[in-house]
Formats: structure tokens, sequence, C-alpha cells
């Protein structure tokens, strides 16, 4: 009858032909050397076209810093799509974040803001394993509500509490917090130096490695290790524990999972809550670790871009923080002179797609080979033809990238089975 | 099914009722709570809200409001989540704009043009998400997202002065080239106010979609492929061909969410043209039910909500609140639809469970007899 009203899954993705039927696994050495030959790939390109920027410690230590909200939002829609529930309600899950991580962040502690934005977050899983679980809603439905609720709470609440008093003289505004204090940052001492010692050379691969590295250990923040580990201690949940078996076992065949025993709606609510506590973190990291402030509108949409860097992930945490690194790397390009550097990276893009065409032809694909030979030219037009990327387009670059990305890879993922898909208790009786 | 049944049409009523009602209780409690009177603040609302200058403010808005609900709706009535409507009316719109203020024909000739330049646009930007639906399988609702802040950066690029955009005298707004005053809509010479001509377009718009989706065979495959893509397939629908099509067409539709305001009040695209719509339209369409009527309806409470609460600013209250009682509305009303089509499921089953008993044992009782 309606979108409401639908007990089927949404229609998967269409087989297409063509495609071969095995699936290559991704083992550990293979990972590693799809990022050495992508480190080479990029120093060629800064080493060919100037573009220092590229790789240098300062847009690293950015894409890190951009890469955590994105992958935290990402690994709450990894816990709740593995239990079997969609939540694109990320993004005002994380607009709940930004804002209770930001209330308390002024007051008191900015930790104290981390745990509040945790548990505002948490608040918005709960009301959608409310809706989804209890009451069976469509899951993408539900997610959207949230979204325009979360919007519309923080907006009232916004000029409630930050235009008003204390607040209002400290800074704060109906759109803005006033500013928390920071939260601590290391920076390992005598490594970052000597790291940057040698990157100011510029030495092929060497420097953008160093680059790269003293990215990483230069001005962390602590949140930052927080996340990290989150990352690890989810998959060790996930994919070591019994809790975890059982809680994935809901989101591939819930019925099986009741029938020995599981309670399936429980795990579900715990994945859902779970899943809006580390959105909400991400939206704390960014009122609290990003900009000190909450400001209306500040999630821009990560909470969707952590969902797709899930998907590109293969709804699989190593495969998910490839994903966020990809998009904070992009949007860290916006933050920095990132004109140049996406101009360099155009170049790569030419290569990629050439490789692509070639690799089709051979296979005997002509039209897919002959479309990628022509974009190729087209990009390789582009970018012989101009010095710089206008910032409009740079702002767009990580959408972009994820469009690329996704329209290439969607085929070789497997979400869970039953994901998204609505379960009554005792259906399979 | 076909039969009129009173329960069902009440049932239908009841959930988005329930949802409004819930919705201003939790709005009375968030007011209380924060130290404000609730029941005053409702009482200026209608006061304010049934006006007769509201009343064109209302019909305006929903004009906009329904056109969006009908986009996003043509989505969900085969289970595509058009999240992109957003990007695709907005796109639309500009291009629109910028046909327009380059041409100056005849109106009869060039509103026609401007509002197809919209449809196409429109159709365009959906139909990429479509495509890479169908041959890529790239979930439909990521990649309008995406499509929707490409968008952004697409209309930021062009509209600046020398490309598509034009500063105006006072050297503080860019915008595209207004529209000859020969190529501006009809308005009905409402006082104090005209209502905006474009809610004809609206209402052949609402029959249009409501003849499709009932009236024909289109309509009765898109709708199948909602259900049950397999079933579809099974009886011979080109489930695929069907993802597109339905794509092309709700981003057409999404074209025409731009037009009453850009050739009835606005007449070009500036950097205040407004955003946002399409989210809105998805609340429309999720409180209408995806019905044509229910549509009007709930694009009709928005601009109400709006109105009404924008007074509130003046007497004391917050204008944000209108954030809360819609985001509240949305969430009763998707619940409140799940727990009435639980419920009808269950008697509809046990009606049927009761009709088969009753003839079982009248065979039963007839075996008797004639044994």
């Amino acid at each position: 009858m309606s979108a409401t009203a639908t007990s089927t899954p949404p229609p998967a993705a269409p087989k297409v032909s063509g495609g071969k039927g095995g699936r290559t696994r991704f083992s550990f050495p293979v990972v590693l050397l799809i990022i050495a030959a992508a480190l080479l790939a990029l120093s060629a390109v800064r080493t060919i076209t100037g573009a220092q920027d590229v790789t240098s410690a300062g847009q690293i230590s950015a894409a890190l810093a951009m890469a955590v909200p994105i992958g935290l939002a990402g690994l709450g829609g990894l816990w709740a799509e593995r239990a079997g529930v969609v939540n694109i309600g990320l993004e005002g899950m994380m607009i709940l974040g930004t804002f209770f991580g930001a209330w308390a962040g002024w007051q008191t502690d900015p930790w104290i803001g981390v745990l509040a934005g945790v548990v505002g977050g948490m608040l918005g899983g709960l009301l959608h394993a409310f809706a989804t679980v209890t009451f069976g809603v469509d899951h993408i439905i539900s997610g959207i509500a949230i979204n325009i609720l979360a919007l519309g709470f923080t907006t009232y609440f916004a000029k409630l509490w930050f235009n008003t008093g204390d607040a209002a003289e400290k800074g704060g505004s109906p759109k803005q917090s006033p500013p928390a204090d920071s939260i601590t940052q290391f920076t390992v001492p005598g490594l970052s130096d000597w790291l940057h010692s040698v990157e100011v050379h510029h030495w092929f691969f060497v420097s953008d490695l160093a680059g790269i590295l003293g990215g990483l250990v230069t001005h962390v923040s602590l949140l930052t290790v927080v996340a990290a580990g989150l990352f690890v201690g989810t998959f060790f949940v996930l994919w070591r524990t019994a809790f975890g078996l059982r809680l994935r076992s809901c989101g591939e065949n819930p019925v099986a999972a009741e029938s020995l025993g599981v309670n399936v709606y429980r795990y579900k609510y715990i994945a859902v809550i779970i899943s809006g506590g580390l959105a909400g973190l991400g939206g704390a990291f960014l009122s609290l670790v990003t900009s000190h402030i909450y400001n209306e509108g500040q999630t821009g949409g990560r909470g969707y871009i952590g969902l797709a860097a899930m998907i590109f992930g293969n709804w699989r945490p190593g495969g998910l923080a490839m994903g966020a690194g990809l998009f904070g790397f992009a949007d860290a390009l916006q933050l920095r002179n990132g004109g140049e550097s996406v101009h360099a990276l155009l170049l790569l893009l030419v290569v990629m797609l050439a490789v692509l065409a070639v690799w089709k032809l051979y296979r005997k694909s002509y039209v897919p080979g002959v479309i990628s030979a022509v974009i190729a030219a087209a990009v390789l037009v582009w970018y012989l033809s101009t010095d710089t990327v206008p910032t409009e387009f740079v702002s767009a670059t990580p959408y972009v990238v994820t469009l690329l990305v996704l329209s290439l890879s969607a085929q070789r993922l497997r979400m869970p089975k039953a994901d998204g898909m609505r379960y009554r208790k005792g259906q399979g009786k | 099914m076909k039969k009129f049944d009173k329960e069902r049409l009440l049932l239908g009523i009841a959930a988005p009722l329930l949802a409004i009602v819930v919705a201003f209780l939790v709005t009375a409690l968030v007011l209380a709570a924060t130290g404000k009177e609730p029941f005053s603040a409702f009482g200026i609302m209608f006061d304010y809200g049934l006006k007769s200058d509201s009343q064109v403010y209302i019909l305006n808005k929903g004009t906009t409001y329904y056109l969006a609900g009908l986009a996003v709706a043509i989505g969900f009535r085969m289970n595509l989540f058009n999240i992109g409507v957003d990007g695709q009316y907005r796109l639309a719109a500009f291009f629109a704009a910028a046909v327009g203020g380059a041409l100056t024909l005849p109106g009869a000739l060039q509103i026609p043009l401007i509002i197809l330049t919209a449809m196409i646009v429109g159709a365009m930007w959906a139909g990429i998400a479509g495509l890479l639906k169908v041959t890529r399988g790239v979930s439909e609702v990521v990649s309008t997202i995406m499509l929707n802040s490409i968008a952004t950066a697409i209309i930021g690029y062009l509209l600046q002065q020398g490309r598509l955009g034009h500063l105006d005298e006072a050297g503080t707004k860019v915008s595209t080239t207004p529209i000859p005053e020969s190529s501006h809509f009809f308005e009905f010479p409402t006082t104090p106010t005209p209502v905006w001509g474009f809610i004809v377009v609206a209402v052949v718009a609402g029959f249009a979609y409501w003849f499709t989706l009932g009236r024909t065979r289109f309509g009765f495959d898109l709708r199948t492929v909602g259900q049950s893509g397999s079933a579809a397939e099974a009886s011979g629908v080109d489930v695929r061909k069907m993802v597109v099509t339905s794509m092309l067409i709700s981003g057409g539709m999404a074209g025409l969410i731009g037009m009453p305001t850009l050739l009835n009040d606005s007449y070009e695209y500036s950097g205040d043209f407004p955003v946002g719509i399409g989210f809105t339209g998805i609340a429309i369409a999720l409180l209408g039910r995806n019905h044509p009527v229910g549509i009007a309806l709930g694009a009709l409470l928005w601009g109400f909500l709006e109105r009404g609460t924008g007074k509130l600013e003046f007497e004391g209250y917050d204008k944000e609140i209108v954030g809360v009682i819609q985001g509240v509305i949305v969430l009763c009303v998707v619940i409140a639809y799940e727990v009435v089509r639980r419920y009808g499921l269950k008697r509809q089953q046990s009606r049927v469970g009761a009709e088969l008993a009753a003839k079982a044992a009248r065979n039963s009782d007839q075996q008797e007899v004639s044994a």
C-alpha cells in the first residue's frame, strides 16, 4: 500500500550480468600490497606535479581529524546493520551528539561533554530501536523521521540555552554555543620532529611515508585514540565473542537466532543504542575537538557519509576504517589549499581510468572500455588546460569520490542477509 | 477490498489525527518544561493561522510542499527512497531560471519552456541515481544524498558574476537574470495578497499522480514492484526499467517544486531561494501516506504550522518550536500508521478465520446429515 506498509526488503541491488562469480578474498598481505601501491601512486603524482601538500604531515593530520567523526558514524552504522537494522538516523544522532557535547562541554569539562554527546546519541538510538524493533516501522522512514526530529529539537533548544544569560555572555548565539575547553592533544616527542626533517627533503616515496607517519603522530587528540580503540574493540566484540556472534546472527537470520534461544529484540535494541552512542561520539568529536563549539548544520551530512564509508567497507571494521580515511582525506583537501591538491589528484584519476579502460578492452568488454577511455581523455584535457580546481568543486570532492567508489565496488559487497527487513517475534513458527 | 469499509476509513483517519494530538501534547510539555505557557501559544497560532492573509500564505506554501510530497511519494510507492528530491529541485530551478532569464519569447511559449527545462534537469539528476542503481547496484539512498551535495557545489560554481550569475545594483546579491514580465505566471487577484496561479498546476499534477498510479497499467506495475520485486519480475515486469523510469518521473516532478516560487514570486534564482524543501516533501509524503489527498492535507498542515509559529516570535515564544512540532508529528505518524496497519491485518485475519470456520462447520453439518 505504502512505503510504511511493506514487509519485503527494499529491492536488492540487481545482479549485473558479465561479472565473474568468484569473489577474491582480501587477505592481510593483499591489503598491505594495495596500500603500498596506492602510496607509490600518490608519491609519483606528488613528484610529477609538485603538489607537495598531497602527502604532507599537515594534510594527513587534518585527514585523520576529519576521518574520525565519519569513522565513528560508520561504526555506529556497522553495529546497527550487523544486527539487521538500517540506521539512516545516524545524521540526527550525530546532531544530538554535537549539541549535547557542546552543551555539557562548555559548562563543565570537555570529557563530560563527550559523555553527554554519547548519551544524546544513545537517546536517538533508543528512539530508532523503539520505532523499528518494537513497532516494526520501515527502517529508512524511521531514520528520516529521527533526522527531522533531532534537527527540530536542537534548533529550538540551542536558541533557548545558548542565547540567554551566562551562555550569551560567553559568546553563545541562537545557532552557536559558547566555546568549550580543548581535549588534550599529544605529539610523540622526537619521532615527530625527525619525521618532519625527512619529509621536507621531498624524496620520492620516503618523504611521503614520513609525511603520512608524521601526520599520525603529531597533534593527535586523545579522543582520536579512543576512537581507534573503539574500532579494535568493535572487531573483537562482534567477531570474537559469543555476544557478537549472537548479535550478528540477528542481522543474518533472526528466525534461526530465535530458534536457538537468542532474544532478538534485546540484541537489536542493544545494537541500535550502541550505534546511536557511537554516532553521538562522532558528533561530540566534531563540536569538541574539531571546532570547540556547537554550530548549527555542523555535521554537514557526515552521518550519511559515514554510512557510505561503512557500505564501502563491506560492513567490516577494517574496510570501514579505510573508507573513512579516504573520505577524511577528501574532506581535508577542502580545508587546505585544496584546489592544487585536487588538481594533482586528477592525474591519478586519469591513470586509473586509463588502466581500467585497457583492462576492459583486453577483456573484450568494449563499451565500458571505450567509456572509461573517453572519460580519461576528458579529465586529462581538463588537467592540462587548468592549473587548479575551483573551490566549489573541491568541496564536492568527498561526494564525488563516494559515488565513484560505490559505483565501482557496490557489486562486490555483501550486506547482512536480513539487513533492513522487518522482524516480528515468533514469525518463524 | 473494493467494498466500502467504514471501520477501515476510520482507522486511516484516526492514525494521523492521533499523531497530531500527540505532537501537540509533546510540544506543550516542551513549552511547559522551558517555562512558557503552552495553551496561549496554541491559541495565538490558531487565531493567526486562520486569518485571510494567512490562508493565502498557506495555500502558496502548500503548493510548493504539495509538489514536493508528490515527487517523494512516486518513489515511495515503489519502495525507492528518493532522498535526492532536494538537490533535484534546486538544480532544476536554477537552470530553469537561467534559461528564463536568457530568453525573451512570448509568455505562452516561454513559460512552458521554463517548466520543461526544470522537469528535464530534475529528471536527469534523478536518473543518475536510477542508472547507478540498476547498472552498478548503488543504493539510491546513498547516491541521491551525494547528488544533493554535488548539486549544491554546481549551483555555487555557476551562480557567480561572469558565469550564470548577475550582481544586482546594490552589489550585495548575486542572482540569475530576472525572468521578463511577460513570462510571469498568472495570479488569482485575492486580497490582501494574491494566490499563486501555480496552484492549478499542482492540482493537475495531483490528479495525474492519482490517475497514473491508480488507473493505468504502468501505475499497477509500479505498485507491484514496490510490494514485491520478485513477484513483479515473475509477472513480466522489467524491474530495472521501472526503477529508472520512476526515478525519472520522480525527478521530473521534483523539477516542478521550485516553479511556484520562481514563476510567481522571486522570478530569479539567488542565494535566498528556499532550500531543504525536498526533506519537507519526505515528511509530507509520509504524513499523507502517499495518497494525493492526504499529501494535500499534509502540505496545508505544514504551511499552517509555519505560519502560526512565525507569529509566536512576536509574543515572547520562539518560532523554532515548529521544528519540534513537525519532527514529533512525523515520528508519531509513522508509528501510528504501523500500529493501525498491524491492527487491520489482524482484524482481517480473524475475520477470514471466522468465515472459514463457519464454512467448515456448515460442511461438517451437511456431511453428518447425508451420512
